[in-house]
Parts: C-alpha cells; structure tokens; sequence
C-alpha cells in the first residue's frame, strides 16, 4: 500500500504550469481541511488535560503520554496488540504464499472462479465474516463446537469467543486476501520457462522450489507482510467482538477512552502511538525489502 | 488440467474452505425456523428475513449506508477525475508528495482516522450529521476511486485528444468528447469499488455515528457486542448479497485481482 508511481518512465518535459494544481485543488481543500487538520488536532488533543468533573482541558501536559509509556496496563494491552499481529502476519504468510502459486499454477478457468472465492470476502464486511467465525465456534451453541460434541471429540466447547486464539484465527481469516494478492502480483513475474528450464537441467521439485520460485517470491511475501501486520495490529471490529469487554488491544482500548470513559485526551494518545507505530515499522520494513530486493525490483 | 499434485489440492482445498466457511455459515443460519441459532436441517425459513422489518433502526441504516455510499462514491469520484488527470499528464514539483497524500487514508488506520474525525467534527459543529458522515467517506473511498481513474487516465492514447484539439474542439468538448468517454470504465468501477468500501466500513464509522445518523454495518456492531441470534446473521445475508452483486458486476467490468492489486491494465 504504497504510493504506487503509475509510470516509472519520463514525460516529455513541460514548462512550468499551475494546471495540476488547478486540476487537483477541490481534492487538496478537503483533505487539507478534513484529513491533515483533524489528524493534528488529535496530536494536539493528546497533550490536553482530563478529569472527570471538568472535562478537556486545553493545556499543554505530557501526562497522557507519561501514563501511556508506564503504566502497567497500557505496556501489557500493546503487548498483546504486537503479538497478535505478529501471529497474524506469520500465519498470513505460511497458509497464503502457498496458496498464491498453487493459484498461478492452475488453469485460467479455475483460477477465476477460486480468486473470486478467496479475493471476493476481502469486499464483504468484516462485521459479517467475524459473525461466521462466532457461529462456527462461539461457546455451546457453535456449530463446530457441537457437531464435535456430538460425534464425542469434545467434552467441552473449544475455546474460542475471548480468547487471543480466536481473534488471531478470525483476523488471518480476514487479512489473508493481502497476503495471497502480494504474492500473486510478485509470482505474476515468474516466466513459467525458468521453472521448466530447471527441470530439464536435472533439478527436482524441491530445487526448483527453493533455488527458483521461492526467491521470486519473497518481496511478495515481506510486502503483503508488511500490509497484514499495519492491518492486524490496528484491526478494530474483529478484535472487539471476539475479544470482547475485557480481551483489549490498541484500537478497541481507545474507542473505550473515547466513547465510554470519555478520556478523549488519553485515547489520542493511544491513537497517536499506534499510527507513529505502524508508520514506523512500515517504512523502516519497506526500506529494508527495497534494498534487500532492489534487483527483483527492477 | 491443474498442474498441482494432491498434496497441493488438498492443501488448496482447505484453505478455500477456510475462506469461505465463516461466510457460507452466515447465509445458512439466516435460514433458520428455529428462534435460536441454528443450521437449518430439514426446514428452512424465512421468518429472520421477515423479523427485519421488526427493526426499523435496522431499515433505517441500511437505506442511509446505501444512500452514503452512492453519494461519497460519487462525490469522490468527481473530485478523483481532475486530481488523476493533473497526476497523470503533469511533471511538477510536489507531484509524488500530492499523490502520496492523496493515497494516505489508505495507509491511516481506519480507528486513527475515526478518531481524528470526530474530534474534528465536534469541534466545527457537524458531530453526529449525516454531512459529517459523507465528509469522512469521500476522504477513506477517494484512494480507490483515484487509483482507478488513475489507472485509466494513464493507459490513454493522447493522440485521440491531440486529434480532437486539431478538428478545433474547445478544451471542454475535448474533455467531454473524448477524455471522458476513454476513462468511463475506470470511473464506474472506481465509482463501484468505492461504493463497497463505503457500504461495508465500520471501524472509522463507528466512532463518528450517532443513534440519529448511523450506518448498517454500525448497527450490526453495536447489535452483536450484546447478543448473537439469527436476526443479525439474516441482516448480515442481506449485506452478503448486495456486496455479492457489486462484486460480480465490478468482476466482469473489470477483473477482481487487478482491481484489489490497484495496477493498471499491464
């Protein structure tokens, strides 16, 4: 999700004109007014003061952050925030790189029907998928859950609702479309030749597997990784109905802060230290996958 | 004619089942005769569907989130056309940091976003509009109309236009003439897959609607955080199936994987 540079090759040369600002200026007034503005006003907000009694208080204090960065509670949610992505982004790359080249391997026909399948419920809404994943295995009444305790392989219900497990399986489920449309971009690259031309030099699968076609792959797979965690680790509604009231992350932390406790204050804090975050990992990992590949790049 | 060997389908098979199982379990429950949460065996029913319209909260928002969508899709979309057209045929100094900014809400996260809105929006006096809730969806749908159009707009052949400019058109008829007509398909599947991504946000909305100007999917939240039935599994098979129908349309104009890749006809 970078900004993708739609011709790489240069214009004719132009002289200097106000045009595309012309052109592009309704666009620029409404994100200057209604993204850069807002976003500074919530870095603003998260230095104010808060109390119950007398609500925001417009100063300028660093308590927020200072409860943000030691207070046990906070130390521990963001903990839980890191980890869960990071099971999300592993699990993302183990089942969807695989699954992108058993794609790209498969006959137009198929391939069309099976991308719509997996790419198809990266559309739908995340409210929608993670109520599957409740039903299929929400408490008593799921309905794995009871056809297992029905054939006699469960005593119990697994474990599911409120659980870090389920939210990292209901989260890889809604984020592996990333993974697989990376992958698939960077196998798309792969001249099919090159596989056979191996073969025919004596190579067995696995070679040809590790010494050809894992290669090509990899900036696919560190770049939809980069997407999958920026995603888990800011991931909302999924996070809040598996996890519950109690089972907090980041995101579902600050919607508390703003909506129940009414800490507006606190909860721009945490908002700001997610986005700096995620911002700084993404373009710190973006870095090192362009340097690292720079020639698959080319 | 697959080229995988079984150990590959097997493995393809499961995890097709894995994407879609959550989904397909959706649409059955909604089928339920029973008043609990169940999969339908031997009867299905319709009463969850009809129950719906017991629930005029539930009415309500999903006529507001269609209408939300067309109109910031549409809006969006009209700012996106100019915006990728200065982008595409212009060298200028800022032209990388405009894109970038243009493209920002996609890197945002939706609950920083949802934030910053309301924030924003209670301090200007629009906190809890339905103007609020337009203004912060034409900024989180325009990257994807953008991308579209811009894809579009970069594929064109300027020699059509040059030709039109030579027989004397006027810069407008030009436009509307010729520029629009070659873009018309990457204007209606931005306008499309903005309308989706619209139709189905919550994370960002969530924090900005109010019980006066809500969205579907925020209703369907709000309602699974206190309880699980076979009402909100037959709202969802509604979603499902207007999400399903734009898919399809969006699959044939335009190709699913090139659209959610965001590359241009290559």
């Amino acid at each position: 999700m970078t900004a993708v540079d739609p011709h790489p090759g240069p214009l004719p040369r132009q002289r200097v004109t106000l045009r595309p600002w012309l052109l592009s200026l309704p666009a620029l007034v409404l994100f200057a007014a209604v993204v850069v503005t807002p976003l500074v006003m919530t870095v603003v907000l998260s230095f104010h003061d808060f109390s119950t009694m007398g609500g925001i208080k417009p100063v300028f204090i660093l308590k927020n952050w200072h409860d943000v960065f030691t207070d046990e509670y906070y130390r521990e949610m963001f903990g839980r925030t890191i980890r869960i992505a990071l099971w999300v982004t592993a699990i993302c790359a183990v089942a969807g790189a695989p699954e992108a080249y058993i794609l790209s391997r498969m006959s137009a026909r198929w391939r069309g029907i099976f991308l719509l399948a997996i790419l198809g419920p990266l559309l739908i809404s995340v409210v929608a998928r993670t109520l599957g994943w409740a039903l299929l295995f929400g408490g008593a009444t799921g309905v794995v859950n009871q056809a297992l305790m029905k054939l006699g392989l469960l005593s119990r219900p697994l474990p599911f609702m409120f659980t870090e497990t389920g939210m990292v399986v209901a989260l890889s489920h809604v984020l592996v479309p990333f993974m697989v449309l990376s992958v698939w971009a960077a196998l798309q690259r792969l001249d099919p030749q090159v596989e056979n031309a191996a073969l025919s030099l004596g190579a067995s699968h696995a070679t040809v597997l590790t010494r050809v076609v894992l290669p090509q792959a990899m900036p696919g797979v560190l770049s939809g990784a980069i997407i999958v965690f920026s995603l888990a680790a800011s991931a909302f509604a999924t996070p809040a109905i598996i996890g519950g009231r109690r089972l907090k992350v980041a995101s579902t932390l600050a919607y508390d802060e703003f909506l129940n406790t009414l800490n507006w204050p606190l909860g721009a804090a945490v908002a700001v230290l997610l986005l700096a975050g995620i911002a700084a990992i993404v373009f710190g990992a973006n870095r090192l996958v362009e340097r690292r590949y720079a020639s698959v790049f080319e | 004619m697959s080229r995988n060997g079984p150990l590959a389908l097997a493995f393809h098979a499961a995890f097709v089942t894995f994407m879609v199982a959550p989904i397909a379990i959706v649409v059955l429950v909604a089928f339920t005769p029973e008043g609990f949460l169940s999969v339908p065996t031997t009867h299905w029913s319709l009463r969850w569907f009809r129950a719906i319209a017991g629930y005029p909260e539930f009415i309500e928002a999903f006529w507001s989130s269609l209408l939300l969508g067309a109109l910031s899709s549409a809006i969006a979309i009209t700012l996106s056309v100019p915006a990728a057209l200065a982008v595409s045929r212009y060298r200028f100094p800022g032209r990388q940091a405009l894109t970038a900014l243009f493209l920002s809400p996609l890197m945002i996260p939706n609950v920083v976003l949802g934030i910053a809105f309301l924030r924003f929006f209670t301090q200007v006096g629009i906190g809890g509009t339905f103007a609020g809730l337009v203004l912060a969806h034409v900024v989180i749908v325009f990257p994807f109309a953008l991308r579209l159009v811009l894809a579009s707009a970069t594929g064109l052949d300027r020699a059509l236009e040059n030709a039109a400019i030579s027989l004397g058109a006027s810069g407008f008829t030009v436009f509307r003439r010729v520029t629009l007509p070659l873009i018309l398909p990457g204007v209606a599947s931005g306008w499309m897959l903005a309308f989706i991504q619209s139709f189905d946000e919550v994370t960002m909305t969530v924090f900005i609607a109010t019980p006066g100007a809500s969205t579907l999917p925020v209703r369907m939240f709000l309602y699974i955080q206190d309880n699980i039935d076979p009402l909100v599994a037959s709202v969802s098979a509604v979603v499902i199936a207007v999400t399903l129908i734009f898919m399809l349309l969006l699959d044939r104009l335009y190709g699913l994987d090139r659209l959610l890749s965001g590359r241009g006809r290559d």
